[in-house]
């Protein structure tokens, strides 16, 4: 092909690509700050000269809004805490100590990741209601409270720090406790801010497991509380639905903008073994 | 065994004290690897692997919270496999599943190719068609919603201006799975092109340079060089692409609801509709071992051939 030609059609793909991923997000945006006669109009209008912010307003108080933010804080945040109380400690035992069974437990660990929430919700539910849990942070947060894939993750960063500091450590006296905080955490700080903010993403994001394990309000996530927006007043109204939308996405965004160097990373990771 | 380290670690007799310390020392030693993986293994062991025990435990039995546990063998699996709703909603599950796989690693393979150079603008490109595997599902599952009314929607806007006839997106039986496809696709298809570009990068560049030197044609530098060297990443990411299809209910729950007349009903909705709202525990439980045979399946398939076929470096 001629090279005039091949960079006409390479523009012409670069904008078909930005429209095609842009132009959804922009849609939703430009909804949230319609009225809902210039939402319904035809044909429909690319631009708003006098947004209308009372949609933001009115979604907040058409849901539980702020006990459901609260809710997706105290969610998103013990996931994270259970994450590093759990994951950290079993990733060091299985890169730096030799134990019986080690492998066959590893295995199992790596053979979990295979098993979606989706599969085993019903179970879950189950032995949660049993034991009088449903509707509880509890239940939210404890099937959350480990991940085999930040401990794989995790374990290859730990087996990457070269013996002989942890040889220099042990001949100063360091306990194990000494060796994990002072030389192995310090040397995984890249690996530990990435899976952080991959466990804070999704757990924010989470629609499914709040979805199916909570039957009234009490520890509804914003997701859940955002997906009640869609029949408000017995039928859709979207310049509500959107602007809740908003802002549920806002945060996630403003992350990927902000740390979008470190959310390709992390996300990259996941997809190499 | 013990009496022998201490020996060696203290070579003068200490007092007894001092003993019983250095025993409990050991004894320590040897336990805490355990102790550190204790929590961790006890989060996966109670709320992954015991739950799926349960699931198949639930599946012999006839339940719905309120009369007590019924066994009945089998029956739940045969009346499963003469129920015709279920096959649909199996032909469902595998009609997502196919087309989003297709499409998703097809276009993302196309869009590596096409992002492979190193540029700015590339880069940038790359970071957009990322962008809404980030979103949260439910605000993709809106946001198309949106976009896919019949009236008002700016899809058949756009046909409209194209003189084109509109599509009820999400409220024929014949398109509204295709729809979910699309939406899917669009989710899923930045993060496949970012794994296969890395993968791309990670090629070494002597073989190209190989390649270039025998002035091979750029198709069958790709068919002969990149899809091989690349093959164990591809491999993966059609497992990992699998399980994600397997597992979708969030797009149906929100935008069908499994409608109309069942079209878009998955897996994982029936699983949830039959449990969650009509109390069929054990009926729903038996779809559970299903979909695991399904994923158990799926995963033996790709260590299988793994081990044989792909190329590994």
């Amino acid at each position: 092909m001629p090279k005039p030609i091949r960079s006409t059609a390479r523009w012409i793909v670069s904008i078909a690509i930005l429209l095609v991923f842009f132009v959804p997000v922009y849609w939703m945006f430009l909804t949230a700050i319609k009225t809902l006669g210039q939402c319904y109009q035809t044909p429909p209008s690319f631009w708003v000269s006098s947004p209308v912010w009372e949609n933001f307003v009115n979604a907040i108080n058409a849901i539980p809004f702020w006990s459901m933010l609260k809710n997706s804080i105290i969610v998103t945040l013990g996931v994270l805490l259970c994450q590093c109380i759990t994951v950290i400690p079993a990733a060091y035992a299985f890169a730096r100590l030799r134990f019986k069974g080690q492998n066959v437990l590893f295995g199992i660990t790596l053979a979990t990741m295979m098993i979606p929430a989706q599969l085993i919700f019903l179970p879950v539910f189950l032995m949660f209601s049993n034991m009088g849990l449903i509707n509880s942070y509890a239940s939210l947060i404890l099937p959350h409270a480990t991940s085999a894939f930040a401990i794989f993750m995790l374990r290859q960063t730990f087996k990457q720090v070269p013996e002989e500091l942890i040889e220099a450590a042990r001949l100063d006296k360091a306990s194990q406790w000494k060796i994990i905080t002072r030389v192995m955490l310090p040397i995984a700080r890249p690996t530990l801010v990435t899976l952080a903010l991959l466990t804070l993403i999704t757990t924010w994001s989470d629609y499914f497991w709040p979805f199916v394990m909570t039957t009234n309000n009490d520890v509804r996530t914003l997701p859940v509380g955002i997906s009640m927006l869609r029949i408000v007043d017995g039928g859709v109204q979207y310049p509500l639905l959107m602007a809740g939308n908003m802002i549920l996405v806002l945060p996630v965004l403003i992350a990927f903008f902000v740390a979008h160097k470190h959310i390709i990373k992390a996300f990259t990771y996941m997809g190499d073994k | 065994m013990k009496k022998g380290v201490v020996a060696l670690a203290c070579p003068r007799p200490r007092p007894f004290w001092s003993r019983t310390r250095e025993k409990t020392k050991t004894a320590g030693r040897r336990m805490l690897p355990y102790l550190l993986i204790a929590p961790a293994m006890v989060v996966l062991f109670v709320f992954l692997l015991y739950p799926i025990g349960y699931m198949v435990f639930l599946s012999f039995f006839e339940w719905n919270m309120i009369k007590p546990m019924e066994f009945v063998g089998l029956q739940n699996f045969i009346t499963m496999f003469k129920d015709p709703a279920f096959f649909q909603t199996l032909l469902n599950t595998l009609q997502y599943t196919f087309f989003t796989l297709l499409f998703g690693m097809g276009l993302a393979i196309l869009a590596a190719l096409f992002l492979k150079k190193n540029t700015r603008l590339n880069r940038f490109l790359q970071s957009t068609i990322f962008m809404p595997y980030v979103m949260p599902l439910v605000s993709v599952a809106f946001i198309w919603m949106w976009l896919m009314d019949t009236d008002y929607g700016l899809l058949n806007f756009l046909l409209q201006t194209l003189h084109l006839p509109t599509v009820d997106w999400l409220g024929s039986t014949s398109v509204a799975m295709y729809s979910l496809i699309l939406v899917s696709v669009w989710k899923c298809v930045g993060y496949n092109t970012l794994i296969i570009l890395s993968a791309m990068q990670a090629v070494p560049n002597y073989l190209y340079e190989a390649a270039s030197l025998d002035r091979a044609p750029a198709r069958r530098t790709f068919f002969k060089i990149t899809l091989p060297m690349i093959s164990p990443s591809l491999f993966f990411l059609t497992l990992m692409n699998l399980i994600a299809c397997f597992k979708v209910f969030e797009t149906v729950n929100l935008m069908t609801a499994g409608g109309p007349v069942n079209a878009t009903t998955t897996l994982v909705y029936s699983i949830y509709r039959d449990g969650f709202q009509f109390y069929k525990l054990g009926y729903a439980s038996a779809e559970g071992v299903v979909l695991m045979v399904i994923i158990g399946i799926c995963t033996l398939l790709y260590f299988g051939v793994l081990s044989k076929r792909v190329h590994y470096r």
